[in-house]
């Protein structure tokens, strides 16, 4: 093996440089798509945060005795296990969350996050790595949401997690809850977050 | 020439007009004057404030966008002040001022310096600022005024009187703009002028508008020739709406129209069927603002497909 990465190194790429929304770009659907809210986007990061860990550990526990030729059929089915623990859970715990989320709950299945991080990551490492690595794009994740919610929340109902911010004279912005608000907003969130990559990658050069 | 001895090597356009942008912007703007004149005559200082409002937010943008851009401002071109005016000219004559201001950024900002600037984008600026407040403010963006009293109406402009209770705005009004809808969408006449001089100047492609509106005649003629109870005349989807603004001043954008000719009929004719279709089918009243837009998306596409063939080489 090449020289030891240190443990809170897995943990902090997820945050910021390999933020998976953000520097990925993937699982956009349900990025995109529950948002609306502030508190929307919170359930669905810790949703699949906890999928996210739980499947990495147990990838990463049996990962060398799972067959090669089988190895996306056996993550699929260790992370539909966790879907439906979550699933169930927000059933009946928060009937309501559960109701707004829709069908995205049982998608996660389908997250490239938790796949991509099972293929590239878990499987790859021992459970100590795969579990500070999936805590940390799980975190990662679960803040982008967070902050896409928000924005979109506060200009299009002029609240954050429900508290009214903005209340006498001001007109909500449909658009920031419809579809291409979501675009919207995500895409210059990349964007500035690509700007702040910039400059700083520009400052370390000089 | 003096400098022969140089050889110079650059990539086409190889000819130039002569003309910068700042001077093709002097001319849309003072075409756009009539328009602007007559709708000050009919809505006051509500359409005053508008022109004002559209017209600073946008060159605010336009410096603000250019700065953290790293570019050189080019709000001096005078682009800035065309968009602001278009948009106010889209808009209805009630609308808040901060509502303007914000269609005016999200028109610049969003549409124009995110792309790159002047010539890069995609959609035209004062389009996309007027579908912005359209889909965040339905309900500010569909009150209408009443020209010369400014009394707010519930009961919307002509295309929507037509369409939904079928009453019919008599011609004059339609014509010289005593009529309730956007600053730009009441005075035909006054559009007309511009447009034609406009097309004088050059500073337009005839082919656009005359692809636009001649489909409208075509296909609307055709449509209320086979149902004159439930389709219009063609006078009326001609001079209704803001058919005349959309054809002369917004389709022919010079940078999200196509550069070939062969390619502007094809836009020309694009916008027009799809302004019938919506008109005639679609959930709105009016549906210049969305064909255009929808037109601009393909442009590229258009642009591709309509290349001139080379000297020498087989076509396709």
């Amino acid at each position: 093996m090449t020289e030891k990465i240190p443990l809170y190194k897995d943990l902090l790429k997820g945050l910021w440089r390999e933020n998976p929304v953000l520097f990925q770009v993937l699982g956009m659907c349900p990025t995109l798509a529950v948002t609306t809210k502030a508190v929307f986007g919170l359930s669905m990061g810790m949703a699949t945060s906890f999928v996210l860990i739980s499947s990495s550990i147990i990838v990463s526990i049996f990962r060398c005795l799972i067959p090669n030729q089988v190895r996306i059929a056996t993550y699929t089915v260790i992370i539909a296990t966790f879907v439906t623990i979550a699933d169930l859970f927000l059933k009946a715990s928060f009937p309501d969350i559960s109701r707004s989320l829709g069908p995205y709950v049982p998608l996660i299945v389908v997250n490239c996050i938790i796949l991509g991080r099972a293929e590239a990551f878990a499987s790859k490492n021992n459970p100590a790595r795969a579990l500070f690595d999936a805590v940390g794009m799980g975190v990662g994740f679960t803040l982008s949401l967070i902050l896409l919610g928000t924005i979109r929340e506060l200009l299009g109902y002029g609240s954050i997690f429900g508290y009214e911010i903005l209340k006498n004279g001001f007109e909500p912005w449909v658009i920031m809850i419809l579809p291409p608000g979501a675009f919207i907003t995500l895409g210059l969130m990349v964007g500035l977050f690509n700007m702040i990559n910039k400059k700083s990658s520009k400052k370390k050069v000089c | 020439m003096d400098d022969q001895d140089r050889f110079e090597i650059a990539s086409s356009p190889h000819a130039s007009s002569g003309r910068s942008n700042r001077a093709i912007m002097c001319f849309v703007i003072l075409a756009l004057m009539p328009n602007a004149i007559v709708s000050i005559y009919f809505f006051k200082w509500m359409a005053l404030r508008l022109y004002a409002a559209c017209c600073l937010g946008s060159v605010a943008a336009e410096t603000i966008g250019c700065l953290i851009r790293r570019k050189k401002v080019t709000a001096g071109d005078g682009s800035a002040v065309v968009t602001g005016l278009l948009l106010a000219m889209v808009l209805p004559p009630s609308l808040p001022i901060w509502c303007a201001l914000l269609g005016s950024i999200v028109a610049i900002l969003l549409s124009k310096e995110i792309f790159g600037g002047l010539g890069q984008n995609i959609f035209n600026p004062a389009l996309v600022g007027r579908a912005f407040l359209m889909a965040s403010f339905p309900a500010l963006l569909t009150s209408w005024t009443k020209p010369i009293t400014l009394e707010a109406v519930t009961r919307a402009t002509p295309l929507a009187l037509s369409k939904f209770e079928a009453i019919r705005t008599p011609m004059a009004d339609l014509f010289i703009g005593n009529i309730s809808g956007s600053l730009g969408e009441t005075s035909a006449l006054a559009i007309i002028i511009g447009g034609l001089f406009l097309l004088i100047k050059r500073a337009a492609d005839w082919r656009i508008p005359a692809g636009f509106i001649g489909v409208v005649i075509l296909f609307g003629g055709l449509l209320n020739l086979a149902n004159p109870s439930s389709f219009p005349g063609v006078d009326f989807q001609l001079f209704a709406g803001g058919l005349m603004l959309g054809a002369f001043f917004m389709a022919t954008d010079p940078v999200t129209s196509p550069i070939t000719k062969k390619g502007r009929w094809i836009f020309g004719l694009g916008c027009g069927t799809l302004v019938v279709i919506i008109r005639a089918w679609g959930g709105l009243p009016e549906g210049v603002m969305y064909s255009i837009l929808l037109m601009n998306a393909i442009t590229p596409l258009i642009n591709r497909y309509t290349r001139p063939r080379r000297f020498g080489f087989k076509i396709g």
